[in-house]
């Protein structure tokens, strides 16, 4: 079953054409990257996909329904949620905190409520802090929930960008370079957790330039170059492409890797 | 005893504490009447502070909504025959339909440009009333008929030392409910990120509104008290410096901290009243003391001593 498919997206700023005519399909379950050089429009796609931006042309489909221009909220409400490649954590607040406001589309209480704080207000405050410590356990950062997300590892800041994404429960998951500038043993710890989201039936489209992650967890990986697609497949096939090595390496290089 | 110092209304009972004692060290009549001022203010203060501490929008035109909490318990009895304490709801009612449909195009703009049109919001009710003279007084205001009670009028600056605390109390416990709550979840994350709370299903312009809408009723409440124990308004109430006052109020404090807002009325209620020893040099002994206060205790009053606090028992 396809869970989201974009259709000839594009996208122009100022002339530019960031994203020219890129369809895709990704199946429920599965990991998808999305790789290419710096400046390829894979984080402007996450944009287009999540609502930021609304494209010129092409549409986006999430699960069969047309939501092509629709708000990040009501994107968020029909189970969408991702990761920025520059952080957006909520600074001022704990971690736990952050990982509370990813429980929102799951609170029921109304502001009336909340201003009186009527009995289901603190139900509700006791259920999503239950949840929310659940999530930060998943991403091992249960230890720092009481924390200042500031004082958090770069490393652990993406981490509770990812339980605080988790913690809104979605059925499929952007993550924007959720490795970038994470040590070994970090980016061994990512891996794992993105393995587990699929065991549970999640669905991950993946940016990341870490490429032996990439060919790790992928179960296809679509392959961008000037805003355009240039390949897709399996890690065995974009591996083998001869236009997705030039476009890495340069002409001279994919010779050179070739011969080599 | 850690439960009840954690628990979401210790703030409360603590400056509940405070002002049950704290006429036991008035000497006159007088400095009734200057705490009711400082409660009065801090309520508005409160308000802006859910507005611009917890939700990050910044408003410079709130003393509006005082004006029209002001001058409906003053209109109402006077022109319309309508008790005060029906005007003071009705002006609460005003002051949350105005934020509903003002507040609705101005606060897709962000930072500056946000200033500004609140700005301009203020200036233009404060012009009203100085203008619809036959209801209003004009620039020379008008009176405000006295609040009564069971038939009786209230009258005596220690009766509204007691209505205004309780006042500022209940708006106080109010804000310490909100700020504990989903909704008040949703706002501090707008503060830090909008474009990542949408993303987590935060309807951002929704819950935006939605507390413009309660800071307005806030300064429509403190505004209603102010006339009601004053007895007498003019525009200034709803003038351009007194919404600069409050925000100075809810940044001297501490944005986002209730027991702030109280700190930093009180601090720019009071001082102009002890500084007028100096004469002609008040206003630049009371400039460099904000200026101090920003310099040396730069996240506000409050915030910035519970820290040292924090930081010296760990």
């Amino acid at each position: 079953m396809t869970l989201l498919r974009t259709e000839h997206l594009s996208i122009a700023f100022g002339g530019v054409r960031a994203l020219d005519d890129v369809s895709l399909e990704v199946a429920a379950g599965v990991v998808f990257s999305i790789i290419g050089p710096n400046g390829a429009g894979k984080t402007t796609l996450f944009n287009l996909i999540s609502g930021l931006y609304a494209p010129n042309a092409g549409g986006v489909r999430l699960a069969g329904e047309d939501v092509t221009g629709l708000a990040p909220e009501a994107l968020a409400r029909r189970g969408l949620s991702r990761t920025f490649q520059n952080l957006q954590i909520f600074f001022r607040m704990t971690a736990l905190d952050n990982v509370m406001v990813g429980r929102h589309r799951h609170e029921t209480t109304g502001i009336c409520a909340d201003l009186f704080h009527l009995p289901a207000v603190a139900r509700q405050n006791r259920a999503t802090r239950a949840a929310a410590m659940e999530a930060l356990e998943r991403v091992g950062l249960a230890a720092a929930a009481g924390r200042r997300a500031a004082s958090l590892s770069y490393g652990g800041l993406k981490r509770l960008e990812m339980a605080r994404a988790l913690a809104s429960e979605p059925k499929l998951v952007l993550l924007d370079e959720p490795a970038a500038g994470c040590n070994a043993v970090e980016t061994a710890e990512i891996e794992a957790i993105i393995r587990g989201l699929t065991r549970e039936g999640l669905t991950v489209v993946l940016v990341e330039h870490d490429m032996r992650l990439v060919m790790n967890v992928s179960d296809r990986i679509h392959v961008l170059a000037n805003g355009r697609t240039l390949a897709e497949g399996t890690a065995a096939e974009v591996r083998a492409n001869a236009a997705v090595i030039e476009a890495y390496l340069g002409l001279g290089g994919a010779q050179e890797a070739v011969a080599g | 005893m850690r439960a009840l110092t954690e628990h979401r209304l210790a703030g409360v009972l603590a400056m509940a504490a405070i002002i049950a004692v704290l006429p036991l060290f008035f000497p006159s009549a007088y400095y009734y009447r200057v705490a009711a001022l400082v409660f009065v203010f801090a309520l508005a203060a409160v308000g802006l502070n859910l507005l611009m501490g917890l939700a990050g929008q910044v408003s410079l035109g709130h003393a509006g909504f005082m004006g029209i909490g002001a001058y409906a318990v003053a209109i109402g009895p006077t022109h319309l025959g309508v008790p005060s304490w029906l005007s003071f709801v009705i002006g609460a009612a005003l002051a949350a339909l105005t934020a509903f449909v003002v507040g609705r195009p101005i606060l897709r703009l962000k930072g500056h440009y946000l200033a500004v049109a609140t700005l301009g919001f203020g200036l233009l009710l404060a012009i009203v009333f100085t203008n619809e003279a036959r209801w209003t007084g004009g620039p020379d205001g008008m009176s405000v008929p006295r609040l009564l009670v069971f038939g009786l009028p209230v009258r005596g600056a220690d009766t509204w030392y007691w209505i205004t605390a309780a006042g500022f109390l209940i708006g106080a416990a109010l804000a310490n409910n909100l700020i504990d709550s989903p909704t008040g979840r949703a706002l501090a994350a707008i503060h830090d990120s909008e474009v990542a709370a949408r993303v987590l299903g935060v309807d951002a312009a929704r819950k935006k509104l939605a507390v413009f809408v309660i800071s307005a009723v806030y300064a429509s409440a403190a505004g209603s008290l102010f006339a009601l124990l004053n007895g007498h308004i003019t525009p200034d109430v709803s003038g351009f410096l007194r919404s600069i006052e409050l925000v100075a109020m809810v940044v001297l404090g501490g944005m986002g901290s209730v027991a702030g807002s109280l700190v930093g009325a009180a601090l720019l209620v009071v001082l102009p009243q002890t500084l007028t020893a100096l004469h002609d040099y008040e206003h630049m002994v009371l400039g460099l003391v904000v200026m101090a206060v920003m310099i040396f205790l730069r996240a506000g009053i409050v915030p910035t001593l519970a820290g040292a606090l924090a930081a010296r028992r760990a």
